[in-house]
């Protein structure tokens, strides 16, 4: 019956061309728009991620109570140990240490006296090691605006706008003023190997950039981090997963009446973020409701239309014998092979197109440029995400949809008067 | 008649002070014997900083050249990370030196209220020293005995502006008159310091601790940072090349 019922779809392009046009399109624009919405959000909460919290961030509780100060003396010791403890154990997620310090950098003039002098707040992430993703979602490639890369632990980079600011150019050197772990103070000597700039406003007005051995060696850190942040390998955020590894972590791992014991957050857990992702799901769930609820009274529509176009058709099967029953399951066939086709095409196409923005992103870059004045962060490249709801949400206008509509149309065909069927093919 | 009254009033003054056991000393006589015994026109002193950190103690030892409040210098002999470090204090303005960089580098002024390597102690209380009867007007606020000795509960309020501690109330010792507890106010009365003294010996003819305690209140769960004056040495004359900026390097 399928195969009879195709090989007429096959034959007659009329009846099945445009429907699975139709369903290819529409089904390709829910899977790429609800892609693309989750990719943005995504990219938003990345942003954040990526220069304070991870996906889920490690700390002492101690360090946690007071982390606006960025106490380094309560940091993470025996960092190495704890991440291969993490990798092993939590293999979805990829762990890297950071150490986050603030104070003055001293710019010296040709004698050695302080030329200018600004405060600064600097992040040793792991730049150096041979399985390191930093180098990738900080995206340095790209925001670096003028010199190179660090190639030693010596190496910083410093955002355009201190080293405008402390009248800075490559090459020269700076000396960090600020405090050790042990809270003693220390001067060390950096090279600006090159300015940043991260374009996401005043994020990156005070920041400087460097490898963590850099940092390590600078505060008397060694194998310590003031946070090991985690990060899922798709870089997609999960909250549900992100939140249940956090409690786990919690409740195995971390001792409660030890003010230095190991202390997991989750991307919501750190000022506001529970808020924000709360809000970008709610916008998520409400935008892509609306979004199927449009497509799927489009594609209703057209199956509606299509069952009525065909009035004349029907009749005639009716006189040539055939029963409401077969004509009816025979037409719901029929939109169920329709929606079915252009769904898997649609979904196939939306996927790969998805993808491709998954990887490339649409970038908005001149368009963030103007709004680089304001504090807000945002992010400049706007990437898609393939997430598993996208292999199965294009079924539900694409099937769903075209098979109601045919079947409210297919009523017609009960009320149909067979006393009056070769009076209606007359005219 | 008149004698009368008085010798009476007399009588009955020196009874009531023998009493109530207080002997008769005014405030100003009070804070100047304090000031005999803190405060030298210089002072070159060698000492041990133990700062009690939340995880571990350190001890920083250093030797000091103070001249009033204007002129310090400190260099740091250990521990090796801190050893070679010199910092120098000429009025409101601070220069540090230190090996690892080679670099002699002007700390703005705020900073002289700061921590010292990471201690209970700001540079100010390490670096200053001025008679306290032209800084503070006090008031005597009482008396108590502490570990069976007898101490004036004194109370300073800044007669001059820009001082870390505007306010500040001391247990003074009533025999080596030395102030062995204080709990130092900014203006608004917020507590910001407590500090106390212990080790009290004879020093150039004036009494002298040989161990400060400070504890700073806005630092939670500070531990306390103490300050052992291993050798100390007053109105010794310090040339005034000590204090340039060349002594830094060198």
């Amino acid at each position: 019956m399928i195969t009879f019922l195709t090989k007429g779809l096959l034959r007659d392009r009329s009846r099945s061309l445009f429907p699975i046009l139709v369903i290819t399109l529409t089904v390709t624009l829910v899977v790429f728009a609800i892609g693309f919405m989750k990719g943005t959000m995504n990219s938003l909460l990345l942003d954040t991620a990526v220069i304070l919290t991870g996906h889920e961030k490690i700390v002492t509780r101690a360090y946690n109570e007071e982390s606006q100060l960025m106490p380094n003396d309560l940091a993470l010791l025996n960092a190495d140990q704890l991440i291969d403890d993490l990798n092993h154990e939590y293999p979805d997620f990829f762990w890297t240490p950071r150490i986050s310090f603030a104070g003055l950098l001293d710019v010296p003039d040709e004698n050695g006296e302080t030329k200018s002098q600004g405060p600064v707040i600097a992040f040793g992430i792991d730049l150096f090691s041979e399985n390191s993703r930093q180098a990738e979602i900080w995206e340095l490639d790209r925001v670096l605006v003028e010199g190179t890369l660090p190639q030693n632990r010596e190496d910083a980079l410093i955002s355009s706008k201190l080293a405008d600011q402390l009248n800075l150019s490559v090459g020269e050197s700076v000396t960090f003023i600020g405090s050790t772990m042990d809270n003693a103070f220390t001067t060390y000597n950096f090279n600006m190997s090159g300015t940043f700039n991260l374009r996401k406003g005043q994020t990156d007005k005070q920041m400087m950039l460097l490898d963590l051995s850099g940092a390590r060696h600078a505060l008397d850190m060694d194998n310590a981090a003031s946070a090991i942040l985690g990060f899922t390998h798709s870089l997609y955020y999960d909250d549900d997963a992100a939140v249940t590894l956090r409690t786990h972590y919690n409740n195995t791992k971390s001792d409660s009446l030890d003010i230095f014991s190991p202390f997991m957050l989750a991307l919501r857990d750190g000022n506001q973020m529970g808020a924000m992702v709360d809000l970008s799901g709610a916008m998520m769930a409400i935008m892509g409701g609306i979004f199927l609820v449009v497509i799927m009274v489009v594609l209703w529509n057209m199956g509606l239309m299509n069952g009525l176009r065909r009035y004349g058709e029907v009749g005639l099967r009716l006189a040539m014998g055939e029963s409401k029953g077969q004509v009816y399951r025979s037409m719901i066939s029929e939109a169920v092979i329709i929606g079915f086709t252009g769904t898997v095409i649609g979904t196939g196409i939306g996927l790969a197109l998805t993808y491709y923005v998954q990887e490339n992103g649409i970038d908005y870059t001149k368009g963030m440029e103007a709004l680089s004045s304001s504090s807000m962060v945002m992010p400049n490249i706007f990437y898609a995400q393939v997430t598993p709801d996208l292999y199965y949400i294009g079924f539900i206008p694409g099937v769903l949809a075209t098979v109601l509509g045919t079947m409210l149309a297919g009523r017609a065909i009960y009320k149909r008067e067979m006393a009056q069927l070769f009076k209606e093919l007359e005219t | 008649m008149n004698t009368k009254t008085t010798i009476c009033g007399f009588i009955f003054f020196y009874l009531i002070s023998f009493l109530m056991g207080e002997e008769s000393i005014t405030v100003e006589e009070l804070l100047k014997a304090m000031d005999a015994n803190l405060y030298a026109k210089s002072r070159v002193l060698t000492s041990k900083m133990i700062v009690h950190g939340r995880r571990s103690s350190r001890t920083i030892e250093s030797r000091n050249w103070v001249v009033g409040v204007d002129k310090a210098f400190t260099e740091y002999l250990s521990p090796p990370r801190e050893a070679g470090t010199k910092m120098l204090k000429d009025g409101d303005k601070l220069w540090t030196y230190s090996p690892q960089t080679d670099r002699v580098i002007q700390i703005s002024g705020h900073m002289l209220r700061q921590s010292v390597m990471g201690s209970d102690m700001s540079y100010n209380d390490m670096m200053e020293d001025k008679p306290l009867t032209d800084l503070y007007k006090a008031t005597i606020e009482g008396s108590k005995m502490i570990d069976g000795r007898k101490h004036w509960i004194l109370f300073l309020d800044a007669r001059v502006k820009g001082l870390s501690y505007p306010k500040r109330r001391a247990w003074v010792d009533a025999q080596y008159l030395l102030p062995m507890k204080e709990e130092l106010y900014a203006k608004s009365g917020k507590l910001l310091k407590s500090t106390s003294m212990d080790g009290v010996k004879k020093v150039q003819g004036r009494w002298f601790p040989s161990r400060f305690i400070f504890k700073d209140a806005l630092k939670r769960n500070s531990k306390g940072t103490e300050w052992v004056i291993d050798d100390i040495q007053f109105d010794v004359e310090i040339p005034n090349t000590r204090f340039s900026k060349a002594m830094l390097r060198k």
